[in-house]
């Protein structure tokens, strides 16, 4: 495996129709909202979460595609309890004892880690071991995703033909007069969604970290691949339908790259299509348009005049 | 003595995490000299050279957000990763995240923007191929064409940083500076100017008119010490600078 060696800066464009794309825990799961601007977002967190499923799902059992940071109990950790059934835990020892030594084993432990898990090798870690020596820098760095327009919530009540328990269904029963059990026992729900939002995420791929972490150009491979599909394997009754529509990848000649990235993103404007026309999205003729409910509402323009030397764009999706 | 260097940095948010509010993190109130150092090495270093922050400018009003995420409770466990890789078997090493979940909020900064002027010193560890200007160059030349060895963050590293060299020549503060507002809104101005502070953040806020006391804040972690001690100073925001005390000074505190 070659490891990655030149810079890479990106521009993630998906977007979610009818779904709660990132729910906000302080908020009582409502879609995120920056609060000054009402731009939605989704936190870096959550996209990571989703490479990750897609890399599980799509590279099961490969050699070094395994996945550190696991959503769910799954075979693995039955594999340990047959295994702590049939030999026993190597315990005894204090865990103070289990620290590596030095510096030199506790490179050997990261570089194991670094070799058989993928999201070790891509996002880093952090290993319980000295300040320094246990932490894993990864070379992929996402930003937080912002909606290109204010988004708005709705709140929608939803209702359950079913009591949780027989205390709820009695509770329910005293206040009902029909007697019809059906409606009886309905319990009410909510859900949040974003009727639409396109949202635009940034990312950073640090070719000097990946020479540490031995991060190839095979995981970079798998890395838009899982960019591209991992909302079509994130189907769930909250998400709604959320869909990769751009990522569009600038390729740098060299390790520390030939242009900086702020310059770079800005080449790529999001406006609206009105008619078929490219409309700046702060254009004030809008006002008298409909909100954007689909895709083609946008107009994706990336400006390829006069990009720095050394720098490439891929069109990936 | 050498020549210092000047970068302009800025982003959508910043995380400053003062040391005694890390579980449910909050912010400084502006950049510490130890971010400073991080963002400069993320542009180029060399164990020749130490970078020494001399003064920070807060260019836009300090505003403060809240941000919860769902995070894991754990780092790596290294004793389990010993004895898997002993053993030649992966079962085991992983983390479960929703069997080891904390809710954290973290609070924010909003838009920051900073100048910060610094220059490096050589350490012990230079030899004779090390010589000022050559850092001095490399770092300029970098920092001007976007280059990093990493992108640098505001604190951490989902809230990336953008940077830009402040040409040499240029003064600073200039309020009102032309192109400035082009360069916020990621045009390209058709001079380089020197970034300046809008009008509207020369408040109080910031220290205009009567210095505004920002109470202890750290100024960097001692590396070479045992232990890695803290080291702290009183920071203190005048017209929107802040003026770091140099290493070794009595001003630092342990």
């Amino acid at each position: 495996m070659t490891t990655l060696s030149r810079r890479h800066d990106f521009v993630l464009i998906f977007d979610v129709a009818n779904g709660n794309p990132n729910g906000d825990p302080d908020a009582g799961n409502l879609p995120r909202l920056d609060p000054e601007t009402s731009h939605g977002l989704v936190s870096d967190v959550s996209l990571k979460r989703k490479i990750r499923n897609y890399v599980e799902l799509a590279r099961t059992g490969e050699a070094g595609h395994h996945i550190y940071v696991q959503e769910g109990a799954i075979l693995n950790e039955k594999h340990r309890q047959a295994y702590t059934a049939l030999r026993g835990e190597t315990s005894g020892k204090k865990e103070a004892k289990l620290n590596p030594r030095d510096d030199a084993e506790a490179r050997e432990l990261r570089d194991w880690m670094c070799r058989n898990f993928f999201d070790v090798r891509t996002f880093g870690a952090v290993m319980s071991t000295g300040i320094n020596c246990g932490q894993v820098k990864g070379p992929v760095q996402m930003t937080f995703a912002n909606s290109v327009e204010p988004i708005l919530p709705v709140e929608i009540s939803i209702t359950r033909m079913a009591a949780t328990n027989e205390a709820e269904q009695k509770k329910r029963a005293e206040g009902a007069e029909d007697g019809d059990t059906r409606t009886d026992n309905r319990t009410m729900g909510r859900k949040h969604i974003v009727p639409y939002g396109l949202y635009v995420a940034h990312g950073f791929i640090s070719a000097k970290f990946a020479e540490r972490t031995g991060f190839s150009e095979a995981d970079l491979e798998l890395l838009f691949e899982a960019l591209t599909n991992m909302f079509e394997h994130d189907r769930s009754a909250a998400r709604g339908e959320m869909t990769t529509r751009r990522l569009i990848v600038f390729r740098h000649e060299n390790a520390l790259g030939n242009a900086p990235a702020h310059k770079l993103f800005d080449r790529v404007t999001i406006g609206r299509n009105v008619d078929g026309e490219f409309r700046a999205l702060d254009d004030r003729g809008l006002g008298n348009h409909a909100p954007a409910r689909k895709f083609s509402d946008y107009v994706v323009q990336i400006d390829r005049d006069g990009l720095p030397d050394g720098v490439e764009v891929l069109d990936l999706v | 003595m050498t020549y210092g260097i000047r970068l302009h940095v800025w982003g959508r948010h910043a995380l400053f995490t003062r040391p005694e509010l890390k579980v449910e993190r909050t912010s400084y109130d502006v950049m510490p000299p130890s971010a400073a150092r991080g963002i400069l090495e993320a542009i180029h270093w060399k164990p020749a050279i130490r970078w020494v922050i001399d003064r920070i400018h807060v260019l836009e009003p300090i505003r403060f957000q809240s941000i919860r995420r769902n995070e894991v409770g754990h780092k790596a466990p290294a004793g389990t990763i010993k004895r898997a890789m002993n053993r030649g078997d992966l079962g085991g090493v992983q983390l479960l995240v929703d069997e080891d979940r904390q809710q954290r909020a973290s609070t924010v900064l909003v838009n920051p923007a900073y100048v910060i002027e610094a220059h490096f010193e050589l350490t012990a560890r230079a030899d004779a191929s090390d010589t000022e200007g050559k850092h001095l160059d490399i770092f300029n030349r970098r920092a001007a064409r976007g280059q990093c060895f990493h992108q640098p963050c505001l604190g951490t590293r989902e809230f990336a940083a953008s940077f830009a060299l402040v040409d040499p020549g240029a003064s600073l503060p200039s309020p009102q500076g032309p192109g400035w507002g082009d360069l916020c809104q990621g045009g390209t101005p058709t001079t380089t100017p020197a970034p300046s502070r809008a009008r509207q953040a020369e408040m109080p806020d910031l220290g205009f008119g009567t210095p505004r006391d920002l109470g202890f804040m750290l100024w960097d972690i001692d590396h070479a010490a045992p232990g890695r001690p803290s080291l702290l100073f009183r920071a203190t925001l005048r017209n929107g600078v802040i003026d770091v005390p140099p290493p070794g000074s009595p001003e630092v505190k342990r």
